[in-house]
């Protein structure tokens, strides 16, 4: 598995990165609202049943949402110590005050952690970056200067990476490869910037050998379809944020952000 | 390619035409006047810094407006501005990694088509005839990074001709490629000519790869005026001085004899059984990994690793050079290399026994369960400087100071020498390598064979014993090319044992006592 | 061809090929240290920072540094903007715990930096700009956490995290990103651009 490739083959790979994308969002727009456990876990568990359904291998899927489950116990006991406080003081000390109110508030926000990261990363690490950038300059129709530029860019991160390892084994071979690891890191990263702004001053001339920038009206060589599929992936991230929303209002746990 | 073939080659005239970039003094050209005839084949040569690369990129039309410099006179192509007229002349570079645009072939070589709006259907029918002309036959969806060099040139060749050009604009296409990538480069310009009968314009050091298919050569001054054009035969005798000042392989050139070396002195280093490859992130098992690999490297001998390009030379030096961990097998440094490090004199298995095997497991950096001086990946970064030295194929990895003369004592420092030793060394160093001028400036900035030979004098200010250096003829003109055979040879006749990855092949037959061949 | 000397503004203001494929780049580059930030971040000192009262937004900056970077490079409007924003995707398709989410943070946070370089009408690009557009992003990124990540902490949590951003920003996005430019002009590889050739002479 390359880290600059897609995790998915089949049906939910074809389908127009763009779509992935806005049904991430709608569904993240949809949880920001309201911090309580019901609506959080609501999704969270319609989220957990569709994953089977997009062909991502289970390996794949633990490793790469990793992340997700251990930032969200986390958070959670940041709220747990620094939430806003109410009903019973179980514990002071200093700025930290644990109370009924602030494990409630813990709860749900391990919760929405999980259910806006999860579909976030599961639905992103599925777009191959050549068919973002297509989906983005035709059907989005950002500039397409900009969208070719950044996709020509990160073409170069493989480089970028085998760059970083050279300066690490040069640092070794020079003999200043002892200690100071974190002090080295600047200057490595200072080498990098060279080396990547001088790559990207090739790239930029030939691709303005191939006539990028130029002033006629470019054409596409593959087409952004945005279809049925992708109308339907819209519709199912839009959906589950309703349902979540519904059910806490309906539970009376709706707890709008502000105020 | 019958399609291609409709195509007529252009027609090129500077009239007093020069530029200067914006951050410079000096013009880059100057008072230019050229008539290039339709389906003439050009051979431009000069020194690095006479302006080739400026001209092909004017007419390319890439230079850059007023914000990156001025210009006079005027150029041409087909009465037209060259800025206008983009699209008739296609330019291929010099470096494979930064002309791949896009991830799949078949994208990439319709990259210039999608820009000149060609139509959808037309394209794809373009795409595949371009890829053929050029003897790159892949499937469409194939994976640009897994192309190697010389195949990226070929590829770049394929989506420039793709956009129909009728001027082939080539600026060192083959600098940086192993002698088969060049031939395939060479061969796949001379098809795609023969076919599409367009003009051309090679700018490249290599004489003889390019003088079959040119029928003109054009040589321009270290100060960017025209110094001689005309047939080949008449313009490379005639000059032949002037160019091989310049840096040119004139075809025919011999490398320098080389002062006599005394027999192998003691072994240094010894490879038993080893297994060399590297880790790639996120993949289970190391890449391009070589099994089996014997050798011993002994005072005042030049040892050459050769091979394609992806064969593992440089993983290979890298490992010898006690920077990357052997997968298996040993790499053995004998106590006269170890010196004051002594140590142990036994190895923890003898080749071939079980605690070799148990090693393979290891990882750069992790866990070491206890040093052992036997083995140069197992000891200080510090303790390298005076035993091994490495020099990168890419020299600005290993810059690490704001100034040459900094650079220089980097290495010096880090032994704690005291300063008027550091001085002396970095004194002698700069005159040695021709580096005086540029004590002062800033390592980033310096040319590429400046670079080169301040990657080569780092390594040298610590007077290691064992020399590695990775591709370091890689891109050179024939001058700093001498210069580093000549320090080399003379290094190895003082004791030195020299390791070198190359695909140049005259290097080897200059230098090697023996080659290791992957 | 006639020699100019006077650039007008709207050439000024327009991106040439070379300023986006350089943007991209090094946005690109920073996206990466974003990505290797965040496993840093979370996998060493997450379990510890996650008791501290809002004082985990002090290495915040480090994802703030590729806006103002890429501004201080290219020179041009939209750049922080840009730049933020493609470092904020190249990070999540790499496998950023974010995901998707980093667009919006890129978006919101790369804003908060544009904002102060268009105050000064794109004409104002030195330290003074840097830290204050280091600070913009700062204020953005803690006010889009506090929101999505954040929403039941309390008030003074908030004033700590806020404040904690706001110097983060500034230090590290603002002061060393200033400080990168400078340094990259004395090396050559800004030679195409006008930041890299206001410290240097010609030569």
């Amino acid at each position: 598995m390359n880290i600059v490739t897609p995790a998915v083959t089949g049906v939910f790979g074809k389908v127009n990165p763009v779509a992935k994308l806005g049904s991430a969002l709608l569904l993240a727009a949809c949880l920001i609202l309201t911090v309580d456990w019901v609506s959080a876990g609501t999704a969270l568990v319609l989220e957990l049943v569709l994953v089977p359904f997009l062909g991502i291998r289970p390996k794949v899927f633990w490793i790469r949402t990793a992340a997700v489950w251990i930032a969200a116990p986390l958070t959670g006991l940041t709220i747990l110590l620094y939430g806003r406080a109410s009903g019973t003081v179980y514990w002071e000390w200093l700025a930290i005050r644990v109370s009924d109110g602030s494990i409630d508030l813990a709860i749900a926000t391990a919760l929405r952690v999980l259910a806006i990261g999860l579909p976030a990363v599961v639905l992103f690490i599925t777009i191959d970056p050549t068919d973002l950038a297509d989906g983005l300059a035709q059907v989005w129709h950002l500039p397409s200067r900009f969208v070719l530029g950044a996709l020509a860019g990160f073409r170069l991160v493989g480089l970028f990476i085998e760059d970083w390892r050279f300066l690490e084994l040069a640092r070794r071979a020079r003999g200043v490869g002892d200690r100071g690891r974190l002090r080295r890191i600047p200057g490595m990263v200072f080498a990098l910037l060279v080396l990547a702004i001088r790559r990207g001053s090739r790239l930029a001339t030939a691709m303005e050998a191939r006539g990028f920038g130029g002033p006629i009206q470019r054409t596409w060589a593959r087409e952004s379809k945005f279809g049925w599929r992708e109308w339907l992936v819209l519709l199912v991230g839009l959906a589950i944020g309703l349902i979540a929303i519904a059910a806490a209002v309906g539970t009376g746990h709706w707890n709008f952000i502000v105020g | 390619m019958a399609a291609a073939q409709s195509v007529p080659a252009a027609r090129v005239s500077a009239r007093g035409w020069g530029w200067r970039h914006a951050s410079r003094k000096r013009w880059a050209l100057r008072d230019l006047d050229l008539e290039i005839e339709p389906g003439e084949r050009v051979l431009l040569l000069g020194a690095s810094g006479s302006g080739k690369s400026t001209l092909l990129q004017a007419l390319a039309g890439v230079l850059g407006g007023s914000e990156e410099g001025e210009s006079e006179g005027e150029l041409l192509i087909d009465g037209l501005p060259a800025v206008q007229a983009r699209g008739r002349a296609g330019l291929v570079l010099q470096d494979p990694d930064s002309q791949v645009i896009l991830a799949r072939v078949g994208d990439d070589v319709a990259f210039g088509c999608e820009n000149l709006g060609v139509p959808r259907e037309e394209i794809w029918r373009r795409v595949p005839e371009a890829l053929e002309a050029v003897g790159l036959e892949l499937p469409l969806n194939w994976p640009t990074a897994k192309l190697s060099g010389g195949q990226k040139q070929r590829l770049a060749l394929a989506g420039t001709l793709a956009m129909r050009p009728g001027l082939l604009l080539l600026d060192e296409p083959t600098a940086n490629l192993d002698p088969e990538g060049v031939l395939a480069v060479r061969d796949a310009v001379a098809r795609v000519i023969e076919r599409t009968h367009s003009s051309l314009v090679v700018v490249e050091h290599r004489v003889d790869v390019w003088l079959p298919i040119v029928d003109r050569v054009i040589a321009l001054s270290p100060e960017g005026v025209l110094l001689a054009d005309g047939a080949p035969d008449v313009v490379l005798a005639k000059q032949a001085t002037e160019l091989a000042d310049a840096g040119v392989w004139l075809p025919g050139a011999r490398p320098p004899v080389l002062a006599q070396r005394g027999g192998p002195g003691p072994v240094f280093l010894s490879a038993l059984d080893l297994t060399v490859g590297r880790r790639e992130l996120g993949q289970p098992t190391p890449g391009f990994v070589r099994e089996g690999l014997g050798f011993d490297v002994s005072a005042g001998t030049i040892t050459a690793l050769t091979g394609s390009n992806g064969s593992g030379k440089t993983t290979l030096a890298l490992t010898l050079a006690g920077l990357l961990p052997p997968i298996g097998g040993e790499v053995v440094a004998s106590l006269e290399l170890r010196g004051e490090l002594g140590g142990e004199s036994r190895l923890r298995g003898e080749p071939g026994s079980g605690a070799l095997r148990g090693r393979s497991s290891r990882n750069l950096g992790h866990s070491r369960r206890g040093r052992n001086t036997a083995y140069p990946i197992d000891w200080r970064s510090r303790n390298l400087l005076t035993r091994i030295g490495t020099v990168f194929q890419e020299p600005e990895h290993q810059f690490l100071a704001r100034t040459v003369r900094e650079e220089l004592a980097v290495g010096p420092r880090a032994l704690k020498l005291e300063d008027a030793e550091v001085g002396r060394r970095v004194d002698e160093l700069l005159a040695r390598l021709r580096l005086e001028a540029l004590a002062a400036a800033n390592p980033f900035t310096l040319s590429g064979g400046e670079k080169r030979r301040l990657s080569v004098a780092t390594v040298l200010a610590t007077a290691p014993r064992v020399l590695v250096l990775d591709e370091p003829t890689f891109g050179q003109d024939a001058r700093t090319w001498a210069e580093l055979v000549a320090i080399l040879g003379g290094l190895a006749a003082q004791g030195s044992a020299i390791v070198t990855a190359t695909h140049d092949q005259l290097l080897v037959e200059a230098l090697a006592d023996s080659e290791v061949r992957l | 061809m006639t020699k100019e000397t006077t650039t007008s503004i709207g050439k000024r203001f327009r991106w040439r090929v070379v300023d986006i494929v350089v943007a991209s780049v090094i946005a690109v580059a920073s996206g990466a240290v974003f990505f290797a930030w965040t496993i840093a971040h979370d996998g060493i000192s997450g379990p510890l920072k996650a008791l501290l009262p809002g004082l985990q937004a002090l290495d915040g900056g480090v994802w703030l540094f590729a806006g103002v970077l890429v501004a201080l490079v290219v020179r041009k409007p939209g750049a922080a903007l840009f730049g933020e924003f493609v470092a904020a995707a190249v990070s999540g398709l790499l496998g950023g715990q974010y995901g998707a989410t980093v667009l919006l943070s890129g978006l919101i946070q790369g804003l908060g930096a544009e904002l102060v370089f268009l105050a000064f009408l794109y004409l104002n690009w030195k330290l003074s700009a840097a830290i204050l557009a280091g600070v913009g992003a700062g204020i953005a990124k803690a006010v889009f956490e506090l929101v999505v990540w954040y929403p039941g902490a309390d008030t003074l949590f908030m004033a700590v995290y806020t404040v904690s951003s706001i110097v983060s920003g500034a230090v590290i996005a603002g002061f060393l990103s200033w400080l990168a430019v400078r340094g990259l002009a004395k090396t050559g590889a800004l030679d195409r651009f006008a930041s890299g050739r206001t410290s240097a002479a010609r030569v």
